[in-house]
C-alpha cells in the first residue's frame, strides 16, 4: 500500500517554491484524499 | 507605432518606527504573543538612516549603482556601506521617515493626520531645503496640535499612532465612527501608500524634465484598496496622487492584480498611448507598512539587521513614439491563464513562449527582469534566491526548447540574468525595478531588449487558487536611425550649401 | 508557518486522527522545509501559531523526496514539479526533512 493511500492529505505548498496548487495535481495520482491546499509567500 | 518609456523614478522611505508598529509580523506577534523575546529584541536590530542609506541594493534602487556593478560585491551587503553614499539617487531618492510623515500630511485632504507642533516645526525646515518640496506643497504643512489632543486621539478615538524615534509625534485619526474601511488603521496604510506614491510621482517630473501638464492619465498599480463600506475598493489611489503632484489635466484609474500589476498596468498603459487615446500616461504605486520587517524574525535569528526597514515607490512614464526612447512591443505580450494551471513550469512557460510569436529564441532577450527581489532579504527567510530561482526556470526551459544547451544553464542566468536589489514590498520588485536602467542600456546600445516579467499570488486574496503572471518586451526604438534625429541641424546647412555650391558650378560651367 | 494553516492543520489533525493524515511541502528551501516540518510534528518553533507546543508528530514529506516521487504518477509529476528540482537544492531539503522526520514525526 502506498504512503499515501486511505490518508488525508493537507497541501503547504510556497509561491517560489512548488505551488499547493501543483502538489495537489502529483497528489491526486497516488491515492491520498487531499483535504487542504494552500500556498505560502514569503515575499 | 509602439509607445515607448519617456523615464521613470523609484524612491525609497526608511520607516523604523512603522516597522515596529505597523508591520504585520509585529503587529500579528504583539497580538498572539504581546510579551514575546522577539518584540523586545526588534528596536536593538533596526538600522539607522546612514546605514539604510548606504545599503548597496538601496543605492542600486535608486539608481546610484548599477546590477551589473551590485553582482560584484560579495554578499552579506549589509556590513559593507558604499563609501560617500547619498539619500539622493539618479532615479529618486531615500527619505527619512520625519520628512515622510509629514508628507502624509501633505496629502492628506480630510484633515486625518495630526501631528505634534514641535515635530512639525523641526521637520519643515527640513522639507524647506529638500529641492522638490515647493510652497505649493509647504503651504498645505498645518501648524499641528499640542501633545494632549494627539493623545486624546489615540486613547480615547481609535485614531492609530505615529511614531518617530520611539516617540508618539502624531496620529491618523478615524474617518468614520463605525465603518471599518475608514478606521484609523485602514486610513494611515492608504495615506502612507498615497504619500510614497506622490513622492515617485515628484521625482518622476524632477528627474526627467517633464511638463507635468502634459500627463493626461494615471495608472495607479499598488496593492491598497481605498473605499468606505459601501464600496470597499472604490479608488481611486492615482486621482488622488495626480492631484497632490499637479497633474491637473490628469484623471486615472487603479489597477490590481497583487505583485503582477505593475505589469499589468504597464501593458494597459502602452496599449492606451498606442491606441491614441492619451499621449502620456503614469504607471505608478507607493508602498506598504504592512510589509515592513515580514522576515523579521528570521533576519534577527541569522544575526541580520531587519532588512525590511522601507517603503518603496516607482513611476513610470509612457508616450507616444518619439523616434529614441525604448519601445514597449505589445505584438509580443506573454500571459498567464486561466487554463494554464500553477505549476511552476506552466507559469513561466506562458510567460515566455510569447517569444515564440516573433520565431525568437529565449537567447534572443538580451536582459530578463522577474521578481526582482533582493536575496539579501528573501535567503534568511527560507525563500531563497527569488530572481535567481527564476532564472534558473526561464535557462531550464530554453534547454527543454533547444535553445541553448545543458551546460550553458549557469552562464544563462549571469548573462541574462540579474542579482536582486529591489525591497520585498509585493508588486514593487516585480518586473519594474529594471526599467530605469533598461532605458538607459538600451539607449547606449549596452543591451537591444528586454522582457518586463510580472507575477501575482492571486490566492492570498482567497477568491481563486490560481496564480497570475504577464510579460512584455521592451526593444531598442526602431526609429532611432532616422535620419531626422540622427543628422544634426549644421550637418543639414552644410548639405545645402554643398548642394548650392554644386549647382551653382554646374551653372557656370553650362554657361562656360 | 501561516498562523491560519496551523489551525487547519491542527483541525484536520483533531478531526481524522493525527496518524491518519500526511503532510506535503513544497518549500523552496531546505530550512524552510525543516521549519515547516517541525512545525507539524514538534509544535511551531517561533511560538507564534496554535501550533506552538503541541506535538502532533505528523507524518511529512516535501514533495521532491523519493518516498513521495516516487509514489506519483511520473508524468504528472515531470509536468507539475520536474522543473522545479533543477531550480531547488533537493538534497538539502532531503537531509533537512529526513532529520526532522527522525526527531520528531511518530507516524512513519
Amino acid at each position: 500500500m502506498s504512503l499515501l493511500e486511505n490518508k488525508k492529505i493537507i497541501i503547504i505548498g510556497d509561491r517560489d517554491g512548488i505551488p499547493g496548487q501543483a502538489i495537489e495535481e502529483c497528489v491526486k495520482t497516488a491515492g491520498g484524499e487531499v483535504v487542504f491546499s494552500s500556498t505560502e509567500c514569503f515575499v | 507605432m509602439n509607445s515607448v518609456i519617456l523615464g521613470s523614478s523609484y524612491i525609497m522611505v526608511f520607516a523604523p518606527d512603522m516597522v515596529i508598529h505597523n508591520g504585520t509580523t509585529q503587529t500579528t506577534e504583539r497580538t498572539v504573543n504581546p510579551n514575546s523575546e522577539y518584540l523586545k529584541e526588534i528596536k536593538n536590530h533596526l538600522r539607522t538612516f546612514e546605514q539604510v542609506v548606504g545599503y548597496l541594493p538601496n543605492q542600486t534602487y535608486i539608481g546610484n549603482i548599477t546590477p551589473d556593478e551590485l553582482s560584484k560585491y560579495e554578499m552579506p551587503w549589509f556590513d559593507k556601506p558604499k563609501d560617500g553614499a547619498t539619500r539622493e539617487g539618479k532615479f529618486g531618492e531615500i527619505m527619512p521617515q520625519e520628512e515622510f510623515i509629514v508628507l502624509m500630511q501633505i496629502c492628506d485632504v480630510f484633515d486625518l493626520v495630526k501631528l505634534e507642533k514641535q515635530f512639525v516645526f523641526d521637520t519643515k525646515a527640513k522639507l524647506m531645503v529638500h529641492p522638490l518640496f515647493d510652497e505649493g506643497l509647504l503651504g498645505r504643512i498645518k501648524e499641528g496640535e499640542e501633545f494632549d489632543t494627539i493623545k486624546k486621539y489615540v486613547d480615547e478615538e481609535h485614531a492609530e499612532p505615529i511614531y518617530n524615534n520611539g516617540e508618539l509625534v502624531g496620529c491618523v485619526k478615524r474617518a468614520h465612527d463605525i465603518d471599518l474601511n475608514l478606521s484609523g488603521h485602514v486610513m494611515f496604510e492608504n495615506l502612507v501608500s498615497k504619500a510614497s506614491n506622490v513622492l515617485a510621482l515628484l521625482n518622476l517630473v524632477s528627474k526627467n524634465n517633464i511638463n507635468k501638464e502634459e500627463i493626461e492619465y494615471v495608472v495607479e498599480c499598488s496593492e491598497e484598496a481605498c473605499g468606505d463600506m459601501n464600496q470597499r475598493g472604490g479608488g481611486n489611489f492615482a486621482k488622488a496622487c495626480a492631484e497632490v503632484a499637479g497633474f491637473v489635466n490628469a484623471t486615472g484609474s487603479d489597477t490590481r492584480g497583487f505583485c503582477a500589476a505593475p505589469t499589468h498596468a504597464l501593458i494597459e498603459a502602452a496599449a492606451l498611448v498606442k491606441a491614441g487615446v492619451y499621449k502620456k500616461v503614469v504607471v505608478s504605486a507607493g508602498g506598504s507598512t504592512a510589509k515592513l520587517g515580514m522576515n523579521g524574525k528570521d533576519h534577527i535569528k541569522k544575526g541580520f539587521p531587519i532588512l525590511e526597514d522601507c517603503i518603496g515607490g516607482f513611476a513610470v512614464l509612457i508616450g507616444e513614439n518619439d523616434g529614441v526612447n525604448p519601445e514597449i512591443n505589445l505584438d509580443l505580450v506573454g500571459r498567464h491563464t486561466v487554463g494554464t494551471g500553477s505549476s511552476p513550469q506552466a507559469v513561466i512557460t506562458s510567460l515566455v513562449s510569447s517569444l515564440d510569436k516573433a520565431g525568437m529564441k529565449i537567447t534572443d532577450i538580451d536582459k530578463y527582469s522577474v521578481e526582482m527581489q533582493n536575496p539579501e532579504v528573501t535567503k534568511p527567510a527560507g525563500a531563497g534566491d527569488v530572481p535567481l530561482a527564476n532564472y534558473k526556470m526561464i535557462g531550464a526551459l530554453a534547454v527543454k526548447r533547444g535553445d541553448i544547451d545543458r551546460k550553458e544553464l549557469a552562464d544563462f542566468t549571469v548573462k541574462h540574468g540579474m542579482t536582486g536589489w529591489a525591497p520585498t514590498q509585493g508588486h514593487i520588485p516585480s518586473g519594474v525595478p529594471y526599467l530605469g536602467f533598461c532605458r538607459e542600456d538600451i539607449l547606449s546600445g549596452k543591451i537591444k531588449n528586454a522582457m518586463i516579467v510580472g507575477k501575482g499570488s492571486l490566492f492570498l486574496g482567497r477568491m481563486t487558487n490560481l496564480f497570475d503572471g504577464v510579460s512584455f518586451i521592451i526593444e531598442a526604438n526602431k526609429g532611432g536611425q532616422k535620419k531626422t534625429s540622427a543628422i544634426s541641424e549644421e550637418q543639414i546647412k552644410n548639405l545645402i550649401a554643398n548642394a548650392l555650391k554644386d549647382f551653382a558650378s554646374n551653372l557656370l560651367s553650362e554657361q562656360e | 508557518m501561516d498562523l491560519e494553516n496551523q489551525k487547519r492543520v491542527k483541525e484536520f489533525a483533531e478531526k481524522y486522527g493525527a496518524e491518519n493524515v500526511v503532510v506535503i511541502l513544497g518549500a523552496a528551501e531546505g530550512e524552510a522545509a525543516g521549519l515547516a516540518a517541525e512545525t507539524v510534528t514538534n509544535g511551531d518553533p517561533t511560538f507564534a501559531g496554535p501550533l506552538t507546543g503541541v506535538q502532533l508528530g505528523l507524518s511529512v514529506f516535501h514533495i521532491c523526496e523519493p518516498e513521495i516521487k516516487d509514489i506519483v504518477d511520473e508524468s504528472v509529476y515531470d509536468e507539475q514539479v520536474g522543473m522545479m528540482e533543477m531550480v531547488l537544492d533537493v538534497d538539502d531539503i532531503i537531509s533537512e526533512m529526513t532529520a526532522i522526520r527522525e526527531e520528531f514525526s511518530k507516524y512513519l
